[in-house]
């Protein structure tokens, strides 16, 4: 069977700022695939382009063996109903005028599919992310930050995609609730067989629901793996910091703690060689060469020193 | 032995608002002494902010002070006027906020920031401007007297997080206020800004009162802990006790829900069902009891907030099973 979505060589500036530098990854049939980053390393971009939402001025994204990329508005509307978005801001990608039953019946109306009894749709929706059916005549404000997320991913299924693409899903919850929501998520994706990309920066949340999860940084792809492979046995000394930088509830935690030097490079001026190498800790004179992406066992990293081979 | 710098006794605050008054915060006690660092932990709307602001009294028009002190060195800083208030703030109690992007001024070089918040110092503007630089690079920010010169926006997230807490130790305070200062940041940033306020903390002594939602950083950077929940202090004692041997309910579900803590992939993840209770409209007994899956009769009664050991304390009747109802 073909992947549900294949992204090839994605290629994305502003100006200058060259934001993606060829980014490639597939995701099959209802696997859900994390694209882990920090702040400007172009994981928003990488889903906005997907979706037809940020410029892509190269490379491939075929959806369902169907090219995409660059299509144009006209074209991308009528896949937006098989390619959901969830956004970071739960409460702001809300309307505040809108009830929430309007809020999660708007893709039909988008779509103008009104032949849909909207108000039984409003209910299944609901029931659907477990929220109660009185919480349709609420509005946004009226909302705790988890609820907004569970009508935020209500409002990503109403038109029964096959790919959901979805922004920090749990960014800004308290703990307590983060688990309801990753719960819904794994729930939801077997019950209804979805194809998830999730983007975040949060190594643990992750950690429970992806299948494979690739590591950006700079707009490229550093290490690409299974979860059991990214967490067991990292390749690429970035994957290596990010994993080591997660302090943990234990105050006897023994911390063999890898420290990540300075701040990320700037996008407009690149380092020369390895992207990465004034900030690793592993660097050496071999490093001022440019790594290939290397694949072994279905474990790709751009590396020239890399760990466990 | 250690010296008390802050204790908050008792302290109760209300807020006035159209539906009634939202008790934001009931009984809070604690202390901080002199040269320790205190975390305090809890979700949204504990309680975590409205403690901070009463503390240093920026509080809001419909703030409501019902019970309590706060006695900072051994005076109540509730009773205290306005403009000794300016002159403890930024002073003997400093502060830094949880957004990096928003605490400076972004038409303002950062060099000149830094001078203007020495205005109580006699000393010249070179030497304000070399101690300014000498901050920056206490808190490894590169060739800082070449940095002073650039506006907020040309630092990044972190840099601008640690050029604010330069700002805040500038004055040598005895207190330290940390207000969130790493949840805007990404994770290899934040152990950067720890480690960095770890060190700072050690040569300094100051004692710092570090608040936080993210259980990892509290263990690794605090000396005691006071878990808050719904505006009450649920639970307090040494980081060890806290994490090791917590005894209330709330504070042993906090941790276990933490994705840090779960080694192994889970398919289903732990959570606490229920939402906070609605302060405006306080629910009888423990502020806990809907959500707790250990409530039974006894909870319908507000539980002390009692001394188990030296240094611990939980208000949760499951700590008094002996004593007769």
């Amino acid at each position: 069977m073909s992947p549900i979505l294949e992204v090839k060589d994605l290629q994305t500036s502003y100006g200058t700022v060259n934001v993606l530098a060829g980014v490639s990854f597939t995701v099959e049939q209802g696997e859900t695939y994390a694209m882990v980053g920090e702040s400007g390393s172009g994981k928003t971009t990488v889903i906005r382009a997907i979706a037809g939402l940020a410029p892509a001025q190269a490379g491939s994204v075929k959806f369902d063996g169907q090219e995409i990329r660059g299509v144009g508005e006209r074209a991308m509307r009528p896949l937006r109903k098989d390619i959901a978005m969830m956004f970071q801001d739960p409460t702001g990608s809300l309307s505040p005028r809108l009830t929430i039953r309007n809020l999660i019946t708007e893709p039909y109306k988008i779509q103008g599919m009104k032949d849909r009894d909207l108000d039984a749709e409003a209910k299944r929706l609901l029931e659907l992310v477990n929220l109660p059916a009185h919480f349709a005549d609420r509005y946004p404000y009226q909302l705790s930050g988890g609820q907004a997320r569970r009508v935020g991913v209500a409002r990503a299924l109403a038109l029964e995609p096959k790919l959901i693409l979805a922004d920090e899903p749990t960014a800004g919850l308290d703990v307590s609730v983060q688990g309801e929501l990753l719960n819904l998520l794994n729930d939801l994706r077997e019950r209804l067989d979805l194809s998830m990309v999730i983007i975040t920066h949060n190594l643990n949340v992750v950690r429970h629901v992806a299948d494979r999860m690739g590591i950006l940084y700079l707009g490229r792809l550093v290490e690409e793996g299974t979860t059991e492979a990214i967490f067991h046995e990292p390749r690429h000394p970035y994957t290596n910091c990010l994993l080591s930088a997660n302090p943990e509830p234990d105050p006897d935690a023994r911390l063999d703690r890898i420290a990540l030097k300075g701040e990320p490079p700037s996008l407009v001026k690149r380092p020369t060689g390895c992207e990465f190498r004034d900030r690793c800790p592993m660097a050496s004179d071999i490093c001022t060469q440019v790594p290939h992406w290397e694949v072994t066992d279905g474990h790709g990293v751009r590396c020239l020193t890399p760990r466990h081979l | 032995m250690s010296v008390t710098l802050l204790e908050i006794d008792n302290l109760s605050v209300d807020y006035e608002t159209a539906r009634g008054d939202l008790k934001a915060l009931r009984n809070i006690s604690f202390d901080v002494n002199k040269g320790e660092i205190v975390g305090i932990v809890g979700e949204s709307g504990c309680g975590k902010s409205t403690l901070i602001s009463a503390i240093l009294r920026l509080i809001a028009p419909n703030t409501r002070f019902r019970s309590g002190e706060v006695r900072f060195k051994g005076e109540d800083l509730l009773t205290r006027s306005e403009s000794e208030m300016r002159g403890l703030r930024g002073g003997d109690i400093s502060i830094v906020f949880q957004d990096p992007m928003q605490t400076h001024n972004p038409v303002i070089a950062i060099g000149k920031q830094m001078t203007d918040i020495q205005h109580r110092s006699n000393a010249t503007k070179a030497e304000k401007l070399a101690t300014a630089a000498k901050m920056l690079g206490a808190v490894g920010i590169p060739d800082p007297e070449l940095r002073l010169g650039q506006y907020p926006h040309e630092f990044s997230g972190g840099m601008r997080q640690r050029i604010a807490i330069a700002m805040a130790l500038m004055s040598e305070p005895d207190l330290l206020i940390a207000d969130e200062p790493t949840t805007a940041l990404d994770a290899t940033l934040e152990v950067q800004i720890i480690e960095r306020l770890k060190d700072l903390q050690r040569d300094l002594g100051c004692a710092v009162l570090f608040i936080s939602h993210h259980l990892g950083v509290i263990a690794e950077l605090c000396d005691r802990v006071v878990v808050m929940y719904a505006g009450a202090v649920v639970e307090s004692g040494t980081v060890r006790e806290i994490f090791h041997n917590p005894k209330h309910p709330y504070t042993r579900r906090l941790i276990e829900c933490d994705p840090g803590h779960i080694k192994e992939r889970a398919r289903i993840l732990p959570t606490i069902p229920g939402e906070v209770p609605d302060l405006a409209n306080l629910p009888d007994g423990c502020i806990f009891r809907d959500r707790c899956d250990q409530a039974m009769d006894r909870c319908a009664q507000v539980p002390p907030l009692a001394r188990l050991s030296e240094g611990h304390n939980a208000a949760c009747w499951l700590n008094h099973a002996e004593e007769v109802a």
